[in-house]
């Protein structure tokens, strides 16, 4: 059973390994960022874009525009245009941005994306209905964060 | 370099969402009917000191199509249901054999003003009462007829036609005396941060109106003008579905329509529109 349960988990990750770090346990510094890989695997941009960009992933792109996303319709305006976040953010600021806004700056509306308990009022996903298990799955798997930040990495000036 | 980029995803946006620029509520005004002017843009209600100097109408964040829509009753697709509730308003139901017109005569002159006071305390019944409870309590003890479904169909359409009767009057909703404690209750959900993204009402309705958020342009989420023919669904609209929509898009479990957590919200939401004029039905994507 408790096999089992692994490796459903490992499969919705994707590339989980026996390194991946689980929420709860991700270390962030006292300025948000977060030093170790999350998964041990190096980041795959073009999936990153991807995870970026599509509304059932982090629809990261409904609230942050990105000059280089021409591609991909309606760019949001809550947060601040990321075209130059490569050149302003090391990879280990950003994993801690993306894993948890809120330890970077405080009291962010940009949602936590790899967490799991916490909420007032939980849901089951975008159902409106109770949640089936106390903690809820992360919004991104490990790997997506990863693959996210090595998306971010690439936005840069020239 | 950059700015070519921007101009290429403004083009592949269709210029409905362009970048960064877009700039909060136009400058239009609304007449209805080429004689009624109405108040969109006033200054925000004492309660709302800090939070926003002017309240702006959600009217002021749609297109152009959208907006004329409301303009004329012709071209509102919200008075096909108004039309539709004059015709339940005049027919005897339950057990008394009587219908709205035996006691309430012609809307026209009984209703005038009931929506821009309402949700409103009720003294007898010791409740803070929407025009939807205040209608079912007429038909449960006054016809001995059943009493409608929270928002649906017919409660909609009736709000509607009883609301129409208060357009272009100012929205001035009590918040003080017994119905504080609800107000009260309804401006903490308000400010309360829900569900798996952890978002407040005013995080999205406050301090990002006038920004899109992914092609959605955001208003101040005003509710004077519902109900709300949208056209996403093609039907009248109540402010309870609403807030569910909104609560649901959190990620968060949502209350149900008629609960006194939404009669709550939508007393203090109701306040936050105070000095707008009632525009309902109005028209929204
Ligand atoms: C609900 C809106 C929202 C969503 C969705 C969102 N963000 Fe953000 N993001 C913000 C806001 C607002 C800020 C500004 C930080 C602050 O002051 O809170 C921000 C800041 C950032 C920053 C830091 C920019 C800088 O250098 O200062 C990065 C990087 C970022 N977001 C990436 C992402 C990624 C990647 C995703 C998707 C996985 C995402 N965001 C989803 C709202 C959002
Ligand atoms: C037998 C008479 C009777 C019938 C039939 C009746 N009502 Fe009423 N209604 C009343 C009375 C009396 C009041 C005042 C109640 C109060 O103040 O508590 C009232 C109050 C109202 C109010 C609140 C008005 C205000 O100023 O706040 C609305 C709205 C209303 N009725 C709608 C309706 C509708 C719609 C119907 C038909 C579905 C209906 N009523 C049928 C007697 C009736
Ligand atoms: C993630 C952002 C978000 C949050 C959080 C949110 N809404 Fe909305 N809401 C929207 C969008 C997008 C629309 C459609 C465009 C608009 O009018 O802002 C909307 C529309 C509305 C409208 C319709 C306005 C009109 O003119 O017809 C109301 C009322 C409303 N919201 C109330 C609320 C309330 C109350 C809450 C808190 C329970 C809430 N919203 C939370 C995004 C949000």
């Amino acid at each position: 059973m408790r096999l089992l349960t692994i490796t459903a988990a490992m499969l919705v990750a994707g590339m989980a390994t026996a390194e991946t770090v689980a929420p709860a346990d991700v270390q962030f510094d006292e300025d948000g960022a977060v030093a170790v890989s999350l998964t041990g695997q190096p980041g795959d941009a073009a999936r990153g874009r991807d995870v970026f960009a599509t509304k059932s992933k982090g629809n990261c792109v409904s609230c942050h525009a990105v000059a280089q996303l021409a591609d991909v319709p309606f760019h949001g305006e809550v947060g601040p245009e990321l075209s130059w976040t490569g050149d302003n953010r090391s990879a280990e600021e950003l994993r801690g941005i993306v894993a948890d806004a809120k330890m970077t700056f405080e009291g962010s509306m940009m949602p936590s994306f790899y967490k799991t308990k916490g909420y007032i009022r939980p849901g089951d996903a975008y159902t409106g209905k109770a949640p089936k298990t106390d903690e809820l799955p992360p919004l991104l798997s490990a790997q997506d964060i990863e693959d996210v930040v090595a998306f971010l990495l690439t936005l840069q000036e020239s | 370099m950059t700015f070519k980029a921007l101009t290429a995803i403004a083009l592949v946006a269709g210029l409905s969402a362009p970048l960064a620029m877009a700039g909060g509520a136009d400058d239009d005004t609304m007449v209805i009917n080429d004689e009624t002017e109405m108040v969109t843009k006033t200054a925000a209600p004492a309660h709302l000191d800090g939070a926003v100097d002017e309240v702006i109408s959600g009217w002021h964040f749609r297109s152009d199509e959208t907006q004329s829509l409301q303009l004329d009753d012709f071209d509102n697709p919200g008075m096909i249901f108004v039309d539709q509730a004059m015709d339940v308003w005049n027919t005897a139901e339950g057990s008394e054999g009587k219908a709205c017109a035996d006691c309430h005569n012609d809307p026209a002159e009984t209703m005038v003003g009931v929506k821009a006071t309402y949700p409103k305390w009720n003294e007898e019944a010791g409740e803070v009462r929407t025009v939807q409870m205040q209608v079912n309590d007429c038909r449960v003890n006054r016809m001995g007829a059943e009493a409608w479904k929270y928002d649906a169909g017919k409660a909609v359409s009736m709000e509607a036609m009883i609301s129409l009767h208060s357009r272009g009057m100012p929205m001035s909703v009590a918040i003080d005396g017994p119905a504080a404690a609800m107000w009260e209750k309804g401006k903490e959900m308000y400010y309360t941060r829900t569900g798996q993204l952890e978002l407040s009402c005013a995080n999205c309705h406050e301090d990002n109106y006038g920004n899109y958020i992914r092609a959605d342009h955001l208003s101040q989420g005003q509710i004077n003008g519902f109900p709300v023919y949208r056209l996403k669904n093609a039907k009248l609209n109540g402010v309870h579905s609403r807030f569910k929509g909104c609560v649901r898009d959190t990620r968060a479990e949502t209350y149900s329509p008629g609960s006194e957590d939404f009669i709550a919200l939508e007393l203090y939401v109701a306040s936050r529109s105070n000095g707008l004029s009632v525009e309902s039905p109005s028209v929204r994507n």
